[in-house]
């Protein structure tokens, strides 16, 4: 083995076929740190999603006294053993954890806080105006939300069920989404980076053909005729890994600098970055040596 | 050290065999002439030898190995032992003449230390003392097929077969092209020659092969090119 022979064949190789090198190299770090953003969405969607599980309730809203609803009005004010009624039902559920009471005051205490910088909301809201609620904590948000709302609603003194994780059911899906369009249009950079890397190193066994015959002919065995080509994608490979590399860290900050519009920390820690970035160190040797590999088979032949 | 056995070779898309039954043998430090026009299945009988064909009939028997049973892997092993020297020279024209010579031994993982001893002693062997920092561009012909030669026999091996080595070269210069053959001949090296050049042949008395249609129409030790030309 003669490392520094084949280097030296590698490095005229790179040298002959720059413009394709360069072109694939471009398109291996585009794949490859989208692929990467990708990932570290879905990061980022599970880590929000494991913090918001456990702060997750449902609010059972009660009738009160001014309540326009069809059966709230029919069957006016909730009543005290009503009441009692409604809190034991959901605390004989399974599903629940803890059942906690907010009066009529409390709700609106609340809405003053969270109006404060709000004065036309902050006037029209009335203290009476804003029923009464059982704040509902449940073992695992998303999948108790809907039996523990059949359990309550349609009994006398239920108004409505508000369940929080509808509304963030539907903000997932949404980063869902996103998530999935990015992995997608990295999927189709990466048939085209393996489309290039057969493309590349096709034109170089092609300008190199002179001195494959020549090897072939004194007995060079396969590895050694094909080991120099190998090797050139594979650093193609390389370098636009870390150009993907550079890029995704750059993403990260950009994500990280989300921070400021979210009331709960988003921050993905460096060990994601590492893990992601590694994910996509081996994608991009596996698709380089793969297809170099198969490549050659097919235009290397002894 | 070549032993063809009733070999025929029928190229797929032809009807005519570009090698019909062929039988013959050629012994370790023979000097073999190959004669007969172009089409005669000159370059078969070479590629059937280092296994760049295979024959559609027939066995081949080249140093000892049977080549019908030389796995694919194997055949480096089998080219390592065949030197090969072609008319139009095959030099890579961005290495230098030790560069060029010195690729053959690299490309087969031979230690830098052997390199550089052998490879300036077959530029002396083949007459290019002196000129191993030289281009292939900066040479004459003869000299660039000198330097093949010395590509193809630096490894040392068993056989060495040259495809019409003197068809871009005068008359003059080819004189030296077959001294080089002939000493590298009498190190023991089989030397199998295809050739039109009847100066040569004539000149040499060597043992002749004539082949037409592709089969053996003329075997003769000592022989001249012939008399139909």
């Amino acid at each position: 083995m003669r490392a520094q022979f084949v280097f030296g064949e590698v490095w005229i190789g790179l040298r002959r076929n720059l413009t394709m090198t360069a072109a694939l190299i471009v398109v291996v770090a585009i794949s490859l740190s989208l692929l990467g953003t990708g990932l570290l969405f879905v990061k980022q969607v599970d880590h929000t999603r494991s913090l918001w599980q456990s702060r997750l309730e449902l609010s059972v809203y009660l009738c009160s006294a001014v309540n326009p609803d069809q059966h709230c009005a029919k069957n006016g004010p909730v009543t005290a053993s009503e009441r009692s009624q409604i809190q034991s039902t959901l605390l004989r559920l399974p599903q629940v954890v803890s059942v906690k009471y907010q009066t009529q005051a409390q709700a609106y205490q609340q809405a003053k806080h969270l109006f404060q910088d709000e004065p036309v909301m902050l006037n029209f809201v009335q203290p009476g105006d804003l029923p009464a609620s059982f704040e509902v904590k449940m073992k695992n948000a998303q999948a108790d939300a809907v039996p523990v709302t059949g359990a309550v609603l349609g009994q006398p003194g239920v108004d409505s069920v508000g369940d929080d994780a509808a509304i963030l059911t539907k903000f997932y899906a949404l980063l869902g989404g996103a998530r999935d369009a990015v992995i997608v249009v990295a999927i189709i950079l990466i048939v085209a980076a393996i489309l290039l890397v057969a493309n590349t190193i096709r034109l170089s066994a092609f300008n190199r053909r002179r001195e494959t015959a020549i090897m072939r002919l004194v007995g060079a065995s396969n590895f050694y005729v094909q080991l120099p080509f190998l090797v050139e994608g594979m650093i193609a490979g390389l370098v636009g890994w870390l150009i993907a590399t550079a890029l995704l860290a750059g993403a990260k900050a950009g994500l990280d600098g989300l921070q400021q519009y979210f009331p709960f920390p988003v921050e993905l820690s460096v060990g994601d970055l590492v893990e992601v970035v590694l994910v996509t160190m081996l994608i991009a040797l596996a698709l380089c040596g793969a297809t170099s590999f198969l490549t050659l088979r097919r235009y290397l032949r002894v | 050290m070549i032993h063809f056995e009733s070999v025929s070779k029928t190229y797929t898309n032809q009807s005519r065999p570009a090698l019909d039954s062929v039988n013959l043998d050629v012994e370790k430090g023979e000097f073999v002439f190959l004669v007969g026009p172009s089409g005669s299945g000159k370059s078969t009988f070479l590629r059937l030898i280092l296994r760049e064909e295979r024959p559609t009939d027939g066995r081949i028997y080249v140093a000892g190995r049977d080549l019908a049973r030389l796995t694919n892997w194997k055949v480096p092993q089998l080219r390592r032992r065949i030197g090969c020297v072609f008319q139009d020279f095959r030099l890579l024209p961005a290495k230098s003449v030790y560069q060029n010579i010195a690729f053959a031994l690299e490309v087969i993982g031979k230690p830098r230390r052997f390199i550089r001893k052998v490879v300036p002693e077959v530029i002396d062997l083949v007459g290019l003392e002196g000129k191993g920092d030289r281009m292939p561009d900066e040479l004459s012909g003869g000299e660039q097929q000198r330097v093949a030669m010395a590509r193809a026999f630096v490894n040392r091996p068993m056989i060495l077969l040259a495809d019409e080595p003197t068809g871009n070269i005068d008359p003059a210069t080819s004189i030296g092209i077959m001294k080089v053959l002939d000493r590298i001949n009498r190190t023991g090296t089989t030397v199998v020659m295809a050739t039109h050049d009847a100066a040569i042949v004539d000149s040499m008395r060597k043992r002749v092969i004539e082949l037409e249609y592709g089969k053996v129409v003329r075997d003769q030790s000592r022989g001249v090119y012939g008399q139909a030309y």
